[in-house]
């Protein structure tokens, strides 16, 4: 079994990043560049780095910054924000980005999927799917940074983007984005069980105990998180030794 | 100082490769030119992305024959890194049936999912376990972890050929070698501490 991968998050936002709550209150969290600095000197799995308002604001993704950022991290590193074209992956797979995150642009035109899947191969594509929780249970996904809603469950948008040769997904409660209140457990079992690719659970860490929860009963493959490394005293590393010590395999 | 070709087909993630390269006290260059793969010390040759469109773009830059002329020929130090080591195969069955350099005799097969739980791609972090004592893998720990991201492997026909195996969908091959050419499935220029080891030791044969 590959191990359990702890991965932070970075969110950049205007000059910085950022952290917020249901993708709204943004608060400052330092530079993008000490951060990746930290995170490669702790060892940790893996880097999600998001560029939260490219697509709002019609931009491409900020090639020079990314490949800055990559110069500095020997650790896998996945970025999103602003990915609508082929020549977009290209260029952030060159300056060295492993994987590349696609979230309104893989719904607005699945076939996207498709293109960078036929050209890089499927396991640089990590389909992104924001969702929250319907008044009835259900779940909806959205784009554009949670504000517009898709009209589809997040399982049906993860199963279209698996056969279009999605290699992962990145799944994010907007509900519980920034809450530390706990992952969204039910939303992560519903895709986990609907795809045969691997789900990162995201949003909502607020203790390790929520990652032992949304690994054991959502079937997880890896946690992302933010909050809990920004505003609290808890680390990727000892989120593994507590991981490890309840049996989960992790790279220590 | 070490002069390494970090081979540039328009394919894979060649900043990375030279940036960690270069971290571990080698001069790479990103090059697709003949001259400059002809004065290098060692070889690289990264990779991410589809066997067949690899294979064409080689092919296409006229590199299949200045590549096979120093490493196999003239015994340089190569080291083909996820899809550049499938490359080496003798042939490929992603997208159609595609003839490989045919350096290494084998083929790259799907892996195939052994068990509820064995996702594919397979991504992340797994074991390498030693089939035999390398100087590319030396003071490499048993069971360490280096960092994977693949949704095909390399099946060799030759056993010899296998340096290192991995316990994943029944077990694939995880680093090769033959000779001065080195493979291997996962990305040392991501595995940090560990997979720098791994590059400092191809640096210094």
């Amino acid at each position: 079994m590959p191990k359990i991968r702890v991965m932070p998050t970075l969110l950049f936002k205007d000059v910085g990043l950022v952290k917020g709550v249901a993708f709204d209150s943004w608060r400052r969290v330092g530079s993008a560049m000490q951060a990746v600095k930290v995170y490669n000197m702790r060892e940790v799995d893996e880097l999600v780095y998001l560029d939260i308002t490219a697509t709002g604001d019609g931009r491409p993704p900020d090639f020079e910054t990314v490949d800055d950022l990559a110069d500095e991290c020997f650790m896998p590193l996945t970025v999103g924000g602003g990915v609508r074209t082929v020549e977009d992956v290209r260029r952030l797979l060159k300056v060295g980005a492993d994987k590349v995150a696609i979230n309104t642009a893989a719904v607005e035109r699945p076939a996207l999927i498709r293109e960078i899947a036929d050209r890089f191969g499927s396991q640089c594509v990590v389909v992104s799917i924001d969702a929250r929780r319907r008044a009835d249970g259900t779940y909806e996904s959205y784009t554009h940074s949670g504000r517009v809603p898709v009209g589809k469950d997040p399982a049906a948008v993860a199963k279209d983007a698996e056969a279009m040769g999605a290699g992962e997904v990145l799944l994010t409660s907007i509900d519980r984005d920034g809450t530390m209140r706990g992952y969204d457990v039910e939303l992560t079992r519903l895709v986990a069980d609907a795809v045969s690719i691997p789900v990162i659970a995201s949003g909502g860490a607020g203790t390790y105990q929520h990652m032992v929860e949304v690994l054991r009963e959502g079937r997880a493959s890896a946690v992302a998180a933010a909050s809990i490394y920004h505003f609290t005293e808890q680390t990727p590393l000892a989120a593994k030794r507590f991981l490890r010590e309840r049996g989960f395999p992790v790279r220590l | 100082m070490k002069r390494v070709a970090v081979v540039d087909y328009g394919m894979g993630n060649l900043d990375s490769v030279a940036r960690a390269l270069e971290e571990c006290g080698g001069r790479p260059v990103v090059t697709d030119r003949a001259e400059d793969i002809g004065s290098a010390t060692h070889i690289v040759l990264p990779g991410v992305g589809a066997f067949g469109d690899g294979i064409r773009n080689v092919r296409q830059r006229g590199l299949d024959q200045i590549l096979r002329e120093q490493a196999v020929i003239g015994g340089i130090p190569f080291l083909g890194i996820c899809l550049g080591m499938q490359m080496l195969a003798t042939r490929g069955h992603e997208g159609g049936v595609t003839e490989g350099l045919g350096w290494i005799d084998g083929e790259v097969r799907r892996l195939e999912p052994a068990g509820e739980d064995s996702r594919i791609p397979h991504i992340g972090w797994n074991e390498v376990v030693l089939a035999r004592p390398s100087a590319l893998l030396a003071g490499v720990e048993p069971g360490r972890d280096f960092y994977f991201v693949h949704s095909y492997h390399l099946v060799c026909h030759d056993k010899e050929d296998v340096l290192a195996m991995t316990p994943y969908c029944g077990g694939f091959v995880s680093a090769i070698a033959r000779g001065n050419i080195f493979g291997v499935q996962f990305h040392p220029e991501k595995s940090q501490r560990l997979g720098f080891q791994v590059l400092r030791n191809f640096l210094a044969l």
